[in-house]
């Protein structure tokens, strides 16, 4: 069944990009699109019949090469599945949306053939991604890290007459080879240290790692700090973490399914996936986690800040994409890889939501992406103005304080804003609450501007305004179940109590009277334990699922931690790693102030865009260098432009100029203009065509070879 | 005892009684008017004495004493040596027919020629060597003066036996140095004499002049340079004919004297060969640039591929010989292929030989010239085809016996030399339209050739025939 989810969109991809002429365009898309949402309905029944245990499924041989050897296999533990099901669902729902959206793309003439093109690569894309998620070793995983490179190349370049799509794909490209340079060293460090590159013997290794010092670049490291900052370095490229940022707001050059699918639901999230899966290194790695909470704060506030003043509602909902991955990492980075899971699983639903509905707009106002030339829209397309405004009330964190009901962006924000307060992270906690204020602001502020208030720009395309087909409207209303229901259903396997995560993960729990000697308990019975941690909690954790956000009760009454050893279980927490319960317990006000934040961004977006339109515009005004340091994206285009671009730029015109075109092929044409010719003109002249010219050489040859082997002597 | 000496070169002796008595008959009956027929039970004859050859008993057989050697590596050269010569016969016949000059005496003469090169390859002494040499030589000579009434045929044919008569004398006076310092005519009685420490220097003078000879019927630089006039001047199937069997047989005959007799002073000949090599390699590849003749491009073709040939000889190792024989049959069957093409060029009747006409010749004659591409990738040796394998192998050779500035050289000259070659593709395929066009001839067996030649090319990536274990085999018998 396994396998079945892995190759059926390869079997797609390839049946539709090749195969299209033989069984006709329309057949070859439902083919595509048909085997995705079969590996879309495997995937959940791998998910829901999962029970915890991590299995290595042999798919073939890989590499075998002196002491590096790999399988081809399918790591099945619970972050597979969950990735499994976010990959598969978005990608099939993304699949069916695009019979909608591409359908009679302006970008073509007609007659002209695409839609197989498109679905071939996004099922490719979905191969990719399944290879990177279903890696059992960190080799399979590069492949598919390089295979969904070249699928998001591909689909940010689908217009390839655009000019502006083909240098945005060549970007995207180019900035995830820093990131990929960075992963690459990683995985050579981790094969030069541990002498293996499969999951298994890393993880064990890693207590050892973190004993083990390596120099490298003429610095004495610790080796698990050193691998865990390189690996990060690549997460960071492919998630678009600060300074490697850059490329994913130009990548919405792409169709906008594509940055559904890609650039806000699953590619980028790659990075974050990745840090939960290494958790056993980067649990051993106190620094390089605190560098990845940095980061990722750090760019949750930026690109939310950025997020307020752009027009394009694409690169809105792409620098919110930014900003939703910086938190990830801040979850990730103070230790709590689940609530970090958890918010890329509710993200996935919303986000792509967002973005199906931004598409969806888009496509009722004729390609017209420029939110300033919206407004009114409500009434002309209500299925996709429900559905954005499901995807708003996620994304803002709506929900009732100190409970778990609420939208499913409220229960997983809430869970990283918890976990950095616990996790000892002033400064993540504090921009990570200013960031909520302001993804409430941009994101009511798409709204308003986009349906509410009166029709702004052309009047023609407004008048031509209509809702979507019904292709485009299932897929949003799918979504918007998750966008609801997502946080509510899982919150208590994802942040709930520590027995309910530790069953979900596979993580074994033991009962501690208090914080303190842990190590024991793991030592002495792991698997024992596990199986009586399973036993219990069925029941005696149901009751106390729901208040673990709630109330502190969830604090001191059952008091349980994570006991595995590093590579046991989905996820593993140092026994030092206290976060969960912490943040459980962490005080009301800390709980409710990301709500408040959001309802103060909400009030001024209302006050803003519905009470006084002629505010922003004042402000920008009045702030003038202000706006433009936010409209210009904090200048990091121009700075890398010059710091980065140019010089390589100018570099490779020296090379290209002075060393291929004036050395090299300067050489060889001199050689093949100048001195070949003269030596056949010598010889065409050599060939006088007289006999006694001809015997001449003949007996000079014969001559020369005597002298010569007169005066050498022969071989002696 | 005679009768086991005449068993043992009853081949020889067939084609040789065969040829006279075809000779006699035809005199005294139609005369030219068998030509025909005569082209065809020669080729007949040679395909059935190739089997024959082929899959006799094995073994090494000596007969005369040691003068006549019948072994493995013999038998590989014979067998191509003939089933060449046969290719060629019947490619001529239809040329000839049509230009009035099909003679009987032609297909008689090619079959004496091929007993003087079954008698070069089989050669184990001196003596043996010259009488095979000569037997070949003269009787290419009349060959390639065959059209009596063309000017410049009789020029080539008295050209290339003047010099030849020089060659020979350049032979003799070597084997007369040899015998004088070794005081044997045997290759068995000189190796003795090389085996134990030093060669004198006499016997090393005797090494060159015979090499020189040699040389001179391989076409190695600088005794070259009768091959591009000699080429050029002889009627289109002589020339297919020099450019083939001939040149196995001299490479035959130059590796049976150089391993045979001189076994023991590889590192004295080995340099000699190398630089032969170099020079035929850089010359071939140059010199042909500035040709639009093809036939004249052919004869500096050859001459390069007789360098790289030569590489494995210079290897002076048994994976040299085998290397250089299978360079020799793919050589060999290319050159058909590419003959047999040039045999077609035609317009009014008249055969052409500038490469000019050949401009857009794909968009009239896709399918040949199709064929015609690959056997002159295969030529420049472009990697799928036959013909890269081939210098590969050379190559292979030389790095083993150390040789890598000799490899490196070969593989500058053979990109300087694949200009010419894919010169004649952008022609067909991209040149200019001229008026000069060519007529499609269709003769059946010249078709069959080239197409045969060209698939072959491809084919035999991937299956030989057994050519390649035939070679090593025949390899091992020489070198022990």
């Amino acid at each position: 069944m396994e396998t079945i989810i892995l190759f059926a969109p390869l079997v797609g991809a390839i049946i539709c990009g090749f195969g299209w002429k033989f069984i006709g365009e329309t057949a070859a898309q439902w083919v595509a699109t048909g085997l995705l949402f079969l590996a879309c309905l495997l995937s959940w029944i791998v998910f829901i019949s999962f029970d915890g245990v991590t299995q290595s499924i042999p798919v073939l041989r890989f590499i075998e090469s002196g002491s590096l050897a790999t399988e081809w296999a399918f790591r099945l533990d619970r972050l597979t599945a969950i990735m499994l099901i976010v990959v598969t669902t978005v990608s099939a729902l993304v699949h069916l949306y695009s019979f909608g959206y591409m359908d009679n793309d302006p970008q073509w003439k007609e007659g002209e053939s695409y839609k197989p093109r498109f679905f071939a690569y996004l099922s490719f894309f979905t191969f990719a991604m399944l290879m990177l998620v279903t890696s059992d070793n960190l080799v399979q995983m590069f492949f598919g890290w390089e295979g969904v490179g070249v699928a998001s190349y591909l689909l940010i370049g689908f217009y390839y007459r655009k000019p502006s799509a083909n240098a945005a794909a060549m970007k995207a490209f180019i900035v995830n080879r820093v990131g990929d340079f960075g992963f690459a060293l990683g995985i050579f460090a981790l094969f030069f240290l541990v002498d293996s590159i499969n999951f298994a013997d890393v993880f064990a290794a890693a207590p050892v790692l973190a004993e083990t010092h390596v120099t490298f670049l003429w610095t004495e490291w610790n080796a698990a700090e050193l691998v865990a900052f390189l690996l990060f370095v690549g997460a960071m490229g492919k998630s678009a973490q600060l300074l490697l940022h850059t490329w994913l707001p130009d990548a919405m050059e792409g169709p906008t399914p594509v940055s559904a699918l890609i650039h806000a639901a699953t590619m980028v999230t790659a990075g974050v996936f990745l840090v939960c899966r290494m958790s056993p290194v980067m649990e051993f790695a106190p620094n390089a986690t605190m560098f990845i909470t940095v980061i990722g704060a750090t760019t949750a506030f930026f690109a939310a800040t950025v997020g307020l003043v752009q027009t394009d509602i694409k690169r809105v909902i792409a620098y919110s994409t930014c900003s939703q991955l910086g938190y990830m990492f801040v979850a990730a980075g103070v230790g709590m890889y689940s609530a970090a899971m958890f918010h890329l699983f509710t993200h996935a639903f919303f986000k792509a939501l967002l973005f199906l509905g931004a598409g969806s707009v888009i496509h009722a106002m004729h390609h017209e992406q420029e939110m300033p030339n919206y407004g009114g829209l409500r009434k002309k397309i209500p299925y996709t103005y429900w559905a954005m405004m499901i995807g708003t009330l996620a994304i803002t964190g709506v929900g009732i304080p100190l409970t778990t009901i609420g939208f499913a962006g409220f229960l997983s924000k809430d869970a990283i804003i918890e976990s950095a307060y616990a996790g000892g992270s002033a400064y993540g906690f504090w921009l990570l609450v200013i960031a909520a204020g302001m993804t409430s602001f941009y994101s009511w502020r798409l709204i308003f501007l986009t349906f509410f208030g009166e029709p702004r720009g052309d009047k023609h395309t407004h008048d031509h305004a209509h809702e979507s087909p019904m292709v485009m409207l299932i897929p949003l209303g799918v979504l918007s179940l998750g966008a609801v229901f997502a946080g509510m259903i899982w919150y208590g396997q994802f942040f709930g109590h520590a027995d309910k995560v530790g069953k979900f993960y596979g993580i074994p729990v033991a009962e501690m009277a208090a914080h303190g000697d842990t190590t024991s308990h793991g030592a002495s019975g792991d698997d024992h334990v596990t199986d009586d941690g399973h036993g219990d909690d069925s029941h005696a954790t149901d009751g106390h699922a729901d208040d673990g956000h709630g109330a502190d009760a969830g604090h001191g009454e059952h008091h349980a931690g994570f006991v595995g050893k590093p590579g046991e279980g989905a996820l593993y927490f140092a026994p030092d790693n206290t976060v969960l319960d912490d943040a459980h317990a962490a005080p009301k006000w800390v709980k409710v102030s990301p709500f408040i934040a959001m309802l103060i961004g909400l009030a001024i977006s209302y006050w803003f865009y519905i009470v006084n339109p002629t505010i922003p515009a004042r402000l920008a005004e009045n702030q003038r260098p202000l706006y433009l340091f936010l409209k210009n994206k904090w200048y990091f285009d121009e700075i890398y432009n010059v710091i980065f671009v140019k010089p390589a730029v100018a570099i490779g015109r020296f090379f290209w100029k002075r060393g291929d075109g004036n050395t090299i092929d300067g050489f060889l044409n001199g050689v093949a203009m100048g001195v070949v010719p003269f030596f056949t003109r010598l010889a065409g002249k050599a060939q006088s065509g007289y006999i006694f010219t001809y015997a001449f050489w003949m007996v000079l040859g014969i001559a020369a070879l005597v002298t010569w082997m007169t005066i050498g002597g022969g071989a002696h | 005892m005679i009768s086991t000496d005449l068993t043992i070169i009853l081949p020889e002796i067939v084609l040789a009684v065969y040829a006279m008595l075809a000779l006699v008959v035809a005199v005294y009956t139609k005369k030219d008017g068998l030509a025909g027929a005569l082209i065809w039970t020669t080729a007949a004859l040679m395909v059935v004495l190739a089997g024959w050859i082929a899959t006799g008993a094995g073994g090494t057989n000596l007969a005369f004493g040691g003068m006549f050697v019948d072994d493995g590596f013999s038998r590989f050269a014979k067998v191509a040596i003939l089933l060449s010569a046969a290719c060629v016969l019947v490619m001529s016949q239809d040329f000839m027919a049509r230009r009035d000059f099909l003679r009987f005496e032609y297909p008689l003469l090619v079959a004496l020629s091929a007993v003087g090169m079954m008698m070069m390859v089989s050669a184990g002494d001196l003596m043996s060597l010259y009488m095979g040499l000569e037997l070949q030589s003269l009787a290419l000579y009349v060959v390639a003066a065959m059209r009596r009434d063309s000017v410049r045929s009789t020029e080539a044919g008295l050209k290339y036996f003047v010099l030849g008569a020089l060659s020979s004398g350049l032979l003799l006076y070597g084997a007369s140095l040899v015998y004088g310092f070794s005081g044997t005519t045997l290759f068995s009685g000189i190796i003795q004499t090389t085996q134990h420490g030093e060669v004198s220097l006499g016997l090393l003078f005797g090494l060159i002049f015979l090499i020189s000879g040699l040389a001179f019927k391989v076409s190695a630089v600088p005794f070259h340079m009768w091959t591009p006039d000699v080429y050029e001047g002889s009627p289109t199937p002589v020339t297919a004919f020099f450019a083939t069997a001939p040149k196995v047989a001299a490479m035959g005959l130059f590796a049976r004297v150089l391993h045979d007799a001189f076994g023991g002073a590889v590192a004295d000949w080995q340099q000699v060969i190398v630089l032969l090599s170099v020079m035929s390699m850089f010359l071939g590849a140059v010199a042909a640039i500035g040709q639009h003749d093809i036939k004249r491009l052919m004869a500096y073709s050859s001459i390069a591929h007789m360098g790289y040939a030569l590489i494995g000889l210079a290897a002076g190792t048994e994976a040299g010989v085998k290397a250089m024989l299978m360079y020799m049959a793919i050589y060999v069957t290319m050159n058909v292929g590419t003959f047999a093409f040039i045999l077609m060029m035609e317009r009014d009747g008249q055969p052409v030989t500038n490469i000019d006409a050949l401009r857009q010749y794909a968009k009239r004659e896709p399918g040949k010239a199709l064929a015609v591409l690959i056997l002159m990738f295969s030529l420049a040796g472009v990697p799928p085809m036959l013909g890269f394998f081939a210098k590969l192998g050379v190559w292979q050779a030389g790095v083993q016996a150390g040789l890598i500035w000799l490899v490196v050289a070969s593989a500058v000259a053979s990109a300087i030399g694949a200009f010419y070659y894919l010169r004649i593709v952008f022609y067909m395929y991209f040149g200019e339209d001229t008026d000069s066009q060519l007529d499609s001839n269709n003769s059946p067996v010249l078709w069959g050739a080239l197409m045969a030649s060209a698939a072959l090319m491809l084919i035999g990536v991937f299956y030989q025939f057994g050519v390649e274990g035939a070679a090593a085999a025949a390899a091992a018998t020489l070198v022990n």
